[in-house]
Order: structure tokens, then sequence, then C-alpha cells
């Protein structure tokens, strides 16, 4: 063993391995080539970093996510220059809207072909530039232990997000002493994460003060692992809570203040609270143009306090009145005494009127579905079988479209990290490689992807990784032959003229049981909604090998509630058609 | 739309002029002006970018550039509170008739004629912006063949120094 501090010659490659090692990285996901192919030998050699060779390195790039927003450590993806590093743009911009810690590894052609459009060059830190948090173009084999332990720092601290490490091929050939732990020097990173103490017991005032307050909470809770401090100042103050769609599982379902999600397909109680709160207390989270709607009606009555560890999204799109700089765990920790040192003071406002009021709301406008007229199954159905039959401590994976919306909506999320899904980029295909990454993550946990018919021909690819690797994941594939919610807004705003949205997969064209039988999988159709019960328990039965479930359904069913895209959260659908109508309740 | 100059001090590392001009194209803003080179510290670069922009907006484009990992410290600078100069050169037509009327111009404006020819002279200018295309408008009517502008470049007035502020503000959170 080479204790801190010694040194010995390494090649880059080996440098590189070795400092995956120490930075605790247990897993990558990639695909050798060419420029990469250095790294690959001393890889071969590791015993504490397991290399999942991936079939498409989009795959790996999602599979490093699902892996970081199951564990909350950071995922690794590796791929070789030009389009390997290509394919992993996607993923990369996906992290980057989500914030998911990822560093991604990617081979460069050597140094003295950069610039001369080599064979499979691509400027991939040019490429990568808008959506990483930084990346590197490691100039020499010195500096890679510090390009990689950089990479993780700024990965996994401050706002997470993916840092992208380029490294020559010569770089990975040349030959420089290792040392570790190296000097990682950083002059322009300083995330605060402490916040203000002043803000803070404004904050708190206003907390006590407000007649209806709502807790709007994103995903930054689950990513500073606040949830016990969340559900320590809800319970204190008896506020309601909304959780978006990145922060499902913050906050148990079943809590009577939880309202559930908000949002162009929250529920009509969660948006409309917002609506009419007259404090809104967001906790890493961004007013983001799926929950707010048409901004400048978002929340008309409510005073903003903003906390968010990313000091550019406080003020962004809502002006906040009280912006508070810091980690959403530090936030509440410093919050909860404030908050308790107002109500010692006698200053608290009773919020009874409030909860009759979402209480009557919730009563009325329930989230519900309806099954299809024509007898079909009934999508909403499926997913609700497969939350309440899987049960909560299950990890669920989504792709993107009615389907995801439905997971969103119809399973009840008791604890955090079990909803994994791509909010921000909306990538169809993240399901499959993003559940084999959690469940890399976490064997110990039972993990369902729930794709559509679209998403899954996207990224299926990976069930052959999931089969070879020992990777037991279950997929349910929520298969109504079309893009759905591209077909449920062709449905709504183009006159039912359906452009290029049959997919055909009714036709079997693929047949997703014999797809599934081909990678390796075994593969189970349910068609009808007396067999549903009996598909998931018969797919929570097989744990020697990954399982496909075609779930047939009917092409009509919708998504709601609905805020049609650019219109005000006012204007809420309850269902087609249906508006609320509040006014009565003023 | 107002005109705003930020001084940025950046690590002095490839790509890093790109990562910053970069970020004003992708989030919508337009750079009027920028200027980039070495300062006192061979380990940072100090860009001086005009841009124009609205206030809150101005507040949004400052902390995105904050984020930028290389961005070390960001500092707008006021007109008021800062000396700002831009370098002009400039070729004007310039023969026997009319020579004589473009050199009281360039003395006007305390210039400098830094190349002389038969049938055109290079001049060349120092100022703010404003003084430089005043001595443009002066100096049309002879006829610009060609000319170059540098950015603007800008330090705030008094003793105080942002380089070395920010160097102590690095020393005391390493």
């Amino acid at each position: 063993m080479d204790g801190p501090g010694s040194s010995e010659n390494l090649t880059g490659a080996q440098a590189l391995v070795r400092s995956l090692e120490r930075v605790g990285a247990d897993v990558v996901f990639g695909i050798p080539g060419g420029a990469i192919l250095p790294a690959y030998d001393p890889l071969y050699d590791s015993t504490r970093v397991r290399h999942i060779l991936v079939r498409h390195e989009q795959g790996a790039g999602h599979a490093a996510e699902g892996y970081a927003q199951a564990t909350g450590k950071v995922g690794v993806c590796m791929a070789t220059s030009g389009p390997g590093a290509t394919n992993l743009v996607t993923p990369i911009a996906d992290a980057y809207m989500d914030s998911v810690p990822i560093v991604a590894i990617t081979g460069q052609v050597g140094r003295a072909f950069i610039g001369t459009d080599a064979f499979q060059e691509a400027d991939i830190s040019g490429i990568t530039l808008p959506i990483t948090k930084h990346n590197f173009l490691v100039q020499s084999a010195a500096e890679v232990p510090q390009a990689i332990a950089a990479a993780f720092h700024l990965a996994s601290t401050g706002r997470p997000g993916p840092v992208l490490v380029d490294v020559p091929k010569d770089v990975l050939q040349e030959r420089a002493p290792f040392a570790w732990p190296p000097r990682v020097d950083l002059p322009g990173y300083r995330p605060v994460t402490r916040p203000h103490g002043k803000q803070v017991r404004e904050a708190a005032r206003l907390i006590a003060s407000a007649r209806r307050p709502v807790l709007y909470v994103g995903g930054g809770v689950l990513k500073s692992r606040a949830v016990a401090e969340l559900r320590q100042l809800a319970e204190l103050t008896g506020i309601p809570i909304v959780t978006t769609l990145m922060a499902r599982g913050a906050f148990p379902d079943s809590h009577r203040q939880h309202l559930g999600m908000p949002g162009m397909h929250g529920n009509v109680t969660a948006v409309t609270a917002l609506q009419k709160a007259d404090l809104l207390i967001a906790l890493g989270t961004r007013f983001d143009d799926r929950v707010t709607g048409k901004l400048d009606t978002f929340a008309p009555g409510a005073a903003i306090i903003h906390a968010d560890i990313d000091p550019a999204e406080i003020g962004k799109n809502r002006i906040a009145d009280v912006p508070i700089v810091g980690d959403a765990r530090e936030v509440l920790v410093e919050l909860i005494p404030a908050v308790r040192a107002e109500y010692e003071a006698g200053s608290r406002v009773d919020l009874t009127g409030w909860w009759q009021q979402l209480d009557q709301w919730r009563e009325t406008y329930p989230l519900g579905y309806e099954d299809p007229p024509d007898g079909a199954l009934s999508p909403q159905y499926v997913i609700e079988r497969l939350g309440k039959i899987a049960g909560p401590e299950t990890i669920f994976a989504a792709g993107v479209g009615q389907h995801q919306m439905w997971a969103s909506q119809f399973i009840s999320y008791e604890n955090p990290y079990t909803w994994l899904n791509s909010g921000g980029a909306g990538t169809m295909g993240y399901a499959v490689p993003a559940a084999m990454g959690a469940k890399v993550g976490r064997p110990d946990k039972l993990v369902w992807a729930i794709d559509g018919d679209g998403c899954f021909q996207m990224t299926n690819q990976e069930l052959a990784t999931c089969a070879i690797e020992g990777i037991p994941i279950k997929v349910g594939v929520i298969n109504n032959g079309n893009l759905g919610m591209v077909r449920q807004w062709q449905a709504l705003f183009y006159d039912e003229r359906y452009s290029h949205t049959d997919l055909s997969t009714h036709k079997l064209i693929p047949d997703f049981v014999k797809l599934a039988d081909a990678l390796g999988c075994v593969g189970l159709r349910c068609e009808a909604k007396d067999d549903v019960d009996g598909a998931i328990e018969k797919a929570m039965s097989i744990n020697d090998a990954p399982v496909v479930v075609d779930f047939t359904v009917g092409k009509d069913a919708m998504v709601w509630p609905m805020v049609p895209a650019g219109t005000s959260n006012d204007d809420i659908q309850a269902a087609r058609g249906i508006r609320p109508a509040f006014d009565e309740d003023e | 739309m107002t005109t705003h100059t930020l001084s940025v001090l950046v690590e002095n590392k490839p790509g890093v002029l790109a990562r910053v001009s970069g970020l004003f194209s992708r989030r919508g803003f337009n750079i009027e002006s920028l200027a980039v080179g070495p300062t006192e510290h061979p380990e940072i670069s100090r860009i001086t970018i005009l841009v124009s922009v609205e206030g809150t907006a101005l507040e949004q484009v400052t902390k995105q550039l904050n984020k930028l990992i290389n961005v070390i410290k960001i500092v707008e600078l006021e007109d008021a509170a800062s000396v700002q100069r831009e370098l002009l050169l400039v070729k004007v037509r310039a023969d026997d008739t009319t020579r004589r009327g473009v050199l009281e111009t360039v003395e006007l404006f305390r210039a400098k004629v830094v190349d002389v020819g038969p049938e055109a002279l290079t001049i060349e200018v120092t100022g703010q912006p404003a003084k430089l295309e005043a001595m443009l408008r002066m100096l049309d009517p002879y006829g610009i063949r060609e000319m170059v502008q540098s950015g603007v470049v800008a330090l705030g007035r008094g003793p105080r120094s942002m380089t070395q502020a920010a160097l102590r503000s690095v020393e005391r959170s390493a």
C-alpha cells in the first residue's frame, strides 16, 4: 500500500483508476474504445472499482444518474472520444437540469492530434461547456489525480451537478509521480451552505405571522438529505406541504399535511394552495415553469421566502421577499429554532381556517381517473396497483410522458430516494438505465422501471447489460401504442390530428415479450384488469433475471389535472373541460 | 436598457474566455465590448465586459457568471467611481489639401499620429468611449479607410485593489 504522501510513478491510466479508488468510486458504467483504451487496462485489475459494460453510452450516463439519485453518492460513467463522448451528452444535460452528481470520464485523442479533426475526435469539453457544472481537459498525467479529486468535489458539493474529465490518450500513457491526496485548488468555488442568521429570523417572523402559508419543497431538500428536518419544521408549524416532481418522497404522501404535487399535472389542491397562499416557503426549488404556469399570475398574493444553495436561482423567476442562500438542511436546522422562538414570543397564527379551505378542496377535487369507456386496460390502474403491490420501500424510475406523470400521481411515496425521473430535461429513455444504476447502487431494494412504449424503445438495450451483469430490475411498460403525452396535446390543442404519434406497438412491432426474451429477461404480457395483480406478483417472484411486463393499455387516457402550457395556474382543469369553481370558496 | 461595466477576475487557464463569453450568449445577454488581459498576478486574468441589460437581468448575469468555477470575483464599476478607457486606431484619408484639418483634429483630441503616408494617416487615441465617438465624427468627412477599437478597460478609482481583496478572501476560505 502506498500511504498518503508517498509517491510512485504511474501512467495516467493507472493514476486515473487509483484516483477513482481513492475517491471511493465503487462502480463505473462505461464502454471502452480507442482513446480511453489505456484506462481500461488497469481498470481490468482493480478490485475496488466494478466496471459495468453497458450497451450504449447514453445508458452509462443515465445509469450513473440512477446510481447517484438512489445512493446520494457520485455516479461515474466512462466513454471513449468522439461518438462515445457525444453519446454522453444527453445524460450529462439531464444531470445538469436535475442537479445530479455524476462524473463523466472521456478519452480524447492524443494531445498532438487535438484540433486536427483526427479519427474519433470531438471537442467534448467545448460541447459540454453549457451542460456541465465544470469540465476539465487534462493536460498531463501529473494532473490526473487533482482533476479526478476536483471533479468529485465539484459534482457532490454546493449545488450538485455533472462534471466531465476529458483525458487525451497520450496523457493516459505517459508516466508521472502519483501522490494522494492531491492539492485541489479552486479559488473561484466557495459555495455558501450556512444561511444568514438575519434572513432566517426574518423568515421565521413571516412563517409565524402568515395566514395561508405553504411549504413549497423541491429536489434540493432530497439532495441536502434534509428529510427529517423538513418533517420537523412541517410538524412544528402545521403548514401544508407540496412536493415538486423532483421532490416526491421528501415528505410522506400519506402525511395529513401533504397536499401532493403542484404544477402542470399537479393536483387541484396543491396548485390552488400555491395560488391562494399568502406565504410560500420555497426550499431547494427553482420556480420552474412547469410549476408556476404563467409566471406573472403565479401565487399573486404570496410573500416569498426562497432558500436555495444556488444564489442564481433566487430571484431568477420570482423575486424573493426573504432570500436565503444556503444548503436546505442547514437552513432548516436554523429555521426550526427560529420559528419556535417566534411561537414562544407569542406570535402564531391559527391555521384552522386555511386547513378547512384546503380540506374542502381536497374533498371536492381528489386525484382520480376513470376506466376507459372502450374497455381497454387503464394505465392509471396499472400504475396504482404497481405502487400498492410493490410497496413504499420500492425504488421507482420513470421515463418521460404520461406514464411518468401517472407514476408521480398514483404511487404513494413514503420514503426519500424512491422516485427517480428526468424532471428538468424530460429525457425519454431515462427509466431503464436509471433503474439499472439504482439497482447497482441499492441491490437490497426492489427496483421497478415504469416506462412508456416510446421511451422503452430508446434505451431497452441496457436490459442486456442487466441480464449479463446480474441486475434484476423489473420494467413495467405502460404500452399504449403511442407517444401518449404528445398524442394528448394533439387531442387537446391540434384538433385530434395525430401526426406521427402512433408507434404501432399494439401490432406487436416490436413484441416486447419476445424482445425481453431476446435480451435475456423474462417477458410477460398483461391486457386485462383482472390480470394486473397477477402479472405484478409474477414479476416480483422472479429474482434471478430482469423482468419486463408489457401492460397493453388504452391509448385515450389523459393526464389530469392539467394547466395547459403558457396559461395561468388559475386556469387549471381538473379534467377535460372542467374548471374548478373557486370563487365560492372566497 | 443601460450599459454596465463588469470587471471579472478569472483564473488564467485555457478556455476561460470561452466559458465567460459563452455564458452571455447562452443566457441571452449581449456583450457590447470585451477586453481581457493579464493582471499583476500571473495566475489571474481580468476581463472587462460592457453589457447592456436592465437591473434585475444584470443581477442574474452576475450570479450566473459567479457560478463559473474559474471566475474568482466580479465587480460592477460605476462610471463615476471608475476610470474607463478604450483604444482606437483609425486610418483616415489625408492628402496635401486635407492633412492640416486632420492634424488639427488630432491635436484637439490629444491623439497621436502613428503612421503617415501621402494619402492617409493612422491615428492612435485613447479615452472614454464618448470621446472616441466624438473624434470619429470629426474625422468622418475626411474619409475613414479602416479602424479598430479595443474593448473598454476599467479600474475603480481610489487606493483599493480588487485583485488583492479577491486574493485575500480566497486565502481566508482556503
